[in-house]
């Protein structure tokens, strides 16, 4: 029997070497990852409830990201709450305020090929690119998981797409999945998506993370990279040695697939999703000259140290379009430092975009930049569901950090490549 | 018990269902927004017992469960819809929300009166005199279903002696 490489991990994590796509097998959990938005603030009282702890301190790991910094009452008290919780149970994998909780799995190196992760976040998919099998639960789930360290699942079918070729400069990862998620809709339950192909293999961890990420978007189980060098060498980077047979974690050749699709990046244009759902994208130029209020810069999927650095290469030498707000919240503390440390951060400034505090902010309408009535934004994050970031009556429109940035400078949508010299 | 018949279209999104603006507040006060993007009526009437039928994908997007604690804080009865958003419809069978794979939803008209019975997997519309049968819960799941839900579940197996 060949199997894919999360059927492999399904069937290490459920102990069952039979388990069939459909059936649903109990997994144990190698890690998981709990945030302060459906954290402690609501496994806790359960917790209580139960008059049981946790299942294993040091495989749970707790971050604040969706309240932070507090910003009223209430913020603040969801905060205090989870310190108190990560003190109370002794969680030493406790990242306060360092950064987006899916970016501190991957920068910490807590995430290897093989594992099998439950997050308490849609976008948890995010780490599927080191080659785990992570997924994302609501918080009545995570405290079953806090509990007893099992989850539910069933078996998926894998779905493989291939990227081949190079990208044209300006077009990136988020271009692919704005695509994907028009071709293959929001509705894909059931299936993990696995990528590759050699656009994928030339990526670095950052951009297969956005494939990942948006697995959430297309409905998906999860997103996956099977592990290569790029892996174990980020693995490395962060401090940890990883396992000498992590690269065993792959699909076997010749195996069955649900299905297999492929795509040529070197077609592949920039790609904008309107109002109001992910699904609802097509390639920039239909979308040219739609004025904008507002471009964000943020979240999970789009401000990574890579997608800073895609933005400062639009705005170096140019500026912000007067009567358009550039905000900037980059992912992780260690995302600004080293974004300040290599001059990315002046750029930035220096072209008239502002810069936020660290966490998943405007995005879902938790933090700073929250669009009022009737306003259009265009965004790097990942979702643009009536209301997401704000009011019902804003647009977000999404895109690329190239996208994002160029529309800043424009004051209205425009296709990144024109400030690349690379105008199509 | 019948309930009546609220309808919504494809792809009811999370962000529709529990708002992020109200997010940090009680989940009372959030359950008050539920919806209110696309039918500003429905937290002010819905009733007990009322049962949601909606289009493909309901429930898509994020993992808040204050999106399916929303219809349970409202008590309603059940929600029937083609295809569900992968953790919506997690948080709400762990809730005891019923929520059932119905491929006929487009024969249900609003305000039609509505029993389900999800143990059984049948769903009846009275006003119009038809039985539905559904597929019922995966029967790997009916203990935690038939308890009521995850925690119910849970104290049964700690009182049970069960070392979790």
């Amino acid at each position: 029997m060949t199997y894919t490489i999360a059927e492999k991990i399904v069937q290490k994590a459920s102990g069952r070497n039979d388990c069939r796509p459909g059936e649903i097998v109990t997994c144990n959990v190698d890690l998981a990852l709990l945030l302060d938005s459906g954290g402690p603030r609501r496994i806790w009282p359960r917790l209580k409830e139960l008059n049981v702890g946790v299942w294993d301190a040091d495989k749970i790991v707790l971050c604040t990201d969706h309240f932070v910094p507090a910003v009223d009452a209430a913020s603040a008290a969801i905060l205090k709450l989870t310190r108190e919780f990560a003190a109370e149970f002794g969680i030493k994998k406790f990242f306060d305020m360092q950064g987006i909780g899916h970016i501190m799995l991957a920068e910490n190196g807590l995430l290897e090929p093989g594992m099998f992760v439950c997050g308490g976040d849609s976008h948890s998919t995010h780490g599927g690119a080191f080659g785990c099998y992570i997924s994302g639960f609501g918080a009545i789930e995570m405290t079953g998981v806090t509990v007893t360290g099992e989850i539910w699942i069933p078996v998926p079918e894998t779905v493989r797409i291939d990227w081949e070729g190079n990208f044209q400069h300006g077009v990136t990862a988020k271009d692919i999945m704005l695509k994907l998620c028009r071709e293959l809709g929001m509705n894909n339950g059931g299936v993990v998506l696995e990528y590759g192909g050699s656009t994928v293999r030339n990526m670095d961890m950052q951009e297969r993370a956005v494939l990942c990420n948006m697995a959430a978007e297309l409905g998906a189980e999860t997103g996956i990279v099977e592990p290569d060098q790029v892996t174990l060498d980020a693995l490395i980077a962060a401090g940890k040695t990883p396992a000498a047979d992590a690269l065993k974690w792959c699909s076997d050749a010749g195996t069955t697939y649900k299905s297999r699709l492929s795509f040529s990046a070197a077609e592949l244009e920039p790609q904008i999703a309107a109002p109001h759902a992910p699904s609802n994208s097509g390639v920039v130029s239909e979308y040219s000259g739609i004025k904008i209020d507002q471009a964000y810069v943020g979240s999970c999927v789009g401000a990574k140290l890579s997608d800073l650095h895609m933005v400062a290469e639009v705005l170096r030498g140019r500026r912000v379009k007067f009567g358009t707000r550039l905000l900037v919240a980059p992912a992780s503390a260690r995302v600004m430092a080293e974004a300040a440390a290599d001059g990315t951060l002046a750029t930035i400034t220096g072209a008239g975009g502002i810069l936020l505090p660290t966490g998943c902010g405007a995005c879902a309408a938790l933090g700073a930049g929250i669009l009022a009535e009737d306003e259009v934004c265009v965004s790097t994050t990942n979702r643009n569901f009536k209301g997401r970031m704000g009011a019902n009556s804003a647009s977000v429109y999404l895109g690329s950090p190239y996208s994002v940035a160029a529309a800043a400078v424009a004051g209205e949508i425009v296709d990144p490549r024109e400030f690349l010299g690379l105008s199509s | 018990m019948s309930g009546k018949a609220w309808i919504f279209g494809d792809a009811i999104n999370t962000d529709v269902m529990a708002p992020g603006l109200y997010f940090k507040n009680s989940m009372e006060e959030m359950a008050q927004h539920c919806m209110e993007a696309v039918n500003p009526d429905f937290a002010k009437q819905v009733q007990p017992g009322d049962v949601i039928v909606a289009g493909e994908n309901f429930g898509v997007g994020s993992a808040r469960e204050q999106a399916a604690l929303a219809f349970k804080h409202h008590k309603v009865a059940g929600i029937l819809a083609p295809s569900f958003g992968r953790i919506f419809y997690r948080n709400a069978l762990n809730f005891g929300v019923p929520v059932l794979r119905f491929p006929e939803y487009a024969e249900i008209h609003a305000g039609d009166e509505i029993d389900i019975d999800p143990i059984a997997g049948l769903v009846v519309n009275h006003t119009q005199n038809k039985t539905y049968r559904v597929d019922p819960i995966p029967e790997y799941l009916m203990s935690m279903i038939k308890a009521g839900g995850l925690m119910p579940w849970l104290k049964q197996r700690l009182a049970a002696g069960e070392t979790l």
